[in-house]
């Protein structure tokens, strides 16, 4: 049963990536200007027969709906188009860039779930402490600051006063790494590198704190609220009753309801992950797929932009299936 | 505090209704007084909006003109003359004139951006919880579509493809926006138009509009305006990240967002130039939150589903 529900929701992802597709398609047809034009900008010159030629090969000269189905046929093929500035497959380069930029939204979610999962269950438990109100006082400063200004004074504390932690780039060139799957963390254990794994983890920590923090402080305040909520009910009290030790209270009977609508947000805040992902990037310079995507704009740089755009959904959208699928788990009642 | 005078026939007294207008405003700036933490939050935001209107009068500097001369000047706790009590950036603009100014750019494009949204989103919402068919059908996929982007990534490309400047600023941050209005102003129609005085309302010959408009809409604002100042507060970061990444208000007019990213070049020298109009923004959107939280406990306690 479990198995069909989970195939029906994969099967929904389908019209939505559709949808997707098409409406990146018709952004990049409202653009202003000739793609020709903006791909020969800095050309000079050239041969009048050329541009038409380039219209031609682009299909530009064919009515839009042509213009559709040959761009949605080209991504079925997993056929992203040519980047204009890199000179390359746009799959190639996003194949590239997509671990670091994987990398670095696991360490986030990483961190704030560490952050966020005590400090959450244990502001529940000791309702209106003084660790409590510290902590949400907190987790409120943490749900309003950018992370662009949270990174930039990461950096500045911790690279620019202190020299604890390098400033930019996912390690350092003398580490010597064997770069396996892209993944440098994964790569220095699979490779048994340790000052590459030393190398990449301090690389990888001032960007995952300053992408996880508002992570952790959304986390935190949901896993308060509804752990409280969960330990005024009925089945709380009766544990208790039967003389269930505290701890396995708190973290049993408690925890696992709780965790319904935790995950949810955490679902929520993959999305603000992979947004953040974009403006963390490019203050640590590390090497992703926003920042992939940030030069991309600069450069006008538009099959780029798109394929990068729709691997930012599809991401998204796969990641809400997962959180789906979680659900199921963690609460038999729920059905997809 | 639920109102009661949606359920009174249009034609009723207007003097009694504007003395339970009064009644309702009082009552909620008493339950606001309950609320210490949240009324600090409202005054914040009243203040920035008075710097936002009144800055040539309080900037003591032009904020796009600078003298070299002058250039990076430290903040006077750190050195610095009070005359440039903020300091001054790389090109030795006065940093507190370019943050007064700032405020301009930042609360027009959150309060503008949340306006269309709500109104849009409010709109469409109870046009589709109410008649259903088609058009519910239509725009409740069309707003899943548009969920499955992430909001600054759709923000992002939209600018990159439609270039930078303030009208597509706010188009960029409008046309998913209204996703959370409408979806909110869906759910509240569906129930509403179950209740009896919607029934009573149709029994009466009300029209179809009619009943949106003065019947139901009343009903739904206190949550519409509680999802508003909280969705304020997001857009508001947005904007100032959108600016940071270059893709916002273009220079020399001064926002926030990208005055944080001119001054990372100097961060090694002149930590000033970057952090303060952060502190800027954070101050901002925190008393935003702290308000909208307030708010949403005084006025619509359902919302607090977390």
């Amino acid at each position: 049963m479990r198995a069909v529900k989970i195939l029906e929701r994969l099967l929904y992802t389908i019209p939505i990536m559709f949808g997707v597709a098409v409406l990146v398609f018709l952004f990049m047809r409202m653009t202003p200007g000739d793609p020709v034009d903006i791909m020969m900008g800095e050309a000079g010159t050239i041969a009048p027969g050329e541009m038409e030629q380039l219209r031609k090969e682009f299909h530009l000269d064919e009515p839009l709906h042509v213009q559709l189905y040959l761009f949605l046929s080209d991504v079925l093929r997993g056929d992203l188009g040519y980047s204009y500035a890199y000179k390359k497959p746009v799959m190639a380069l996003i194949a590239e860039q997509l671990p670091a930029t994987i990398e670095l939204a696991f360490g986030a979610l990483l961190f704030g779930l560490i952050i966020a999962v005590p400090i959450g269950i244990w502001s529940a438990v000791k309702q209106y402490s003084v660790v409590d109100r510290l902590s949400m006082a907190g987790a409120f400063l943490g749900v309003s600051m950018p992370a662009f200004w949270l990174g930039i004074l990461l950096i500045l504390i911790f690279s620019v006063k202190l020299r604890w932690l390098p400033v930019t780039g996912r390690i350092d060139y003398n580490a010597g790494l064997e770069v396996v799957t892209g993944f440098y963390v994964l790569d220095s254990i699979l490779t048994r590198n340790t000052t590459a794994l030393v190398s990449s983890l301090k690389h990888l920590l001032l960007p995952s704190i300053a992408l996880g923090a508002g992570t952790a402080a959304m986390v935190a305040r949901v896993l308060r609220s509804s752990m409280v909520e969960a330990l005024r009910q009925d089945y709380v009290t009766l544990a208790r009753a039967k003389g269930v030790r505290e701890t396995w209270v708190v973290l049993k009977h408690a925890l696992r309801n709780a965790l319904i609508p935790t995950v949810t947000v955490v679902g929520i805040q993959v999305g603000v992950l992979l947004g953040g992902n974009m403006i963390v990037e490019q203050v640590f310079s590390w090497p992703g797929l926003g920042r992939l995507a940030v030069r991309a704009i600069f450069s006008r740089d538009f099959p780029l932009v798109q394929g990068v755009v729709m691997v930012y959904a599809l991401t998204f959208v796969l990641a809400n299936l997962i959180v789906d699928i979680l659900y199921t788990y963690i609460n038999p009642k729920i059905t997809l | 505090m639920q109102t009661t005078q949606t359920t009174m026939p249009w034609w009723y007294p207007l003097t009694i209704r504007l003395r339970i207008w009064a009644a309702n405003i009082a009552g909620f700036f008493r339950d606001l007084a309950g609320h210490p933490i949240a009324l600090v939050g409202g005054l914040v935001v009243i203040l920035y909006v008075a710097a936002a209107v009144f800055a040539p009068q309080i900037a003591p500097h032009d904020p796009t003109k600078g003298e070299l001369i002058r250039r990076l000047e430290p903040p006077v706790w750190a050195g610095g003359t009070m005359d440039y009590w903020l300091g001054t950036d790389a090109q030795g603009r006065d940093l507190w004139s370019r943050i007064v100014f700032g405020s301009r750019i930042s609360l027009w494009v959150g309060f503008v951006s949340v306006a269309i949204s709500a109104v849009v989103g409010v709109l469409l919402g109870c046009l589709a919880g109410y008649f259903r068919g088609g058009l519910d059908e239509v725009l409740s996929r069309f707003s899943d579509l548009l969920l499955a982007f992430p909001y600054l990534i759709f923000a992002i490309a939209v600018m990159a493809f439609m270039g930078p400047g303030m009208t597509n600023l706010l188009l960029a941050l409008t046309f998913k926006g209204w996703v959370e209005f409408y979806r909110l102003a869906r759910g509240e129609m569906l129930s509403e138009k179950t209740k009896e005085y919607v029934a009573a309302a149709t029994a009466v010959g009300m029209g179809h509009l009619r009943i949106i408009v003065s019947e139901v809409l009343p009903n739904i604002f206190h949550s519409v305006l509680v999802l508003a100042t909280l969705r304020l507060g997001v857009m508001i970061v947005m904007e100032a990240s959108l600016s940071f990444l270059g893709l916002g208000i273009q220079p020399p007019t001064p926002a926030w967002g990208s005055m944080v990213s001119e001054g990372r070049d100097y961060l090694t020298t002149s930590w000033w130039v970057s952090t303060i109009p952060g502190l800027a923004i954070l101050i901002l959107v925190l008393a935003i939150n702290v308000f909208g939280e307030g708010l949403r406990d005084i006025l619509d306690p359902r919302l607090k589903i977390e």
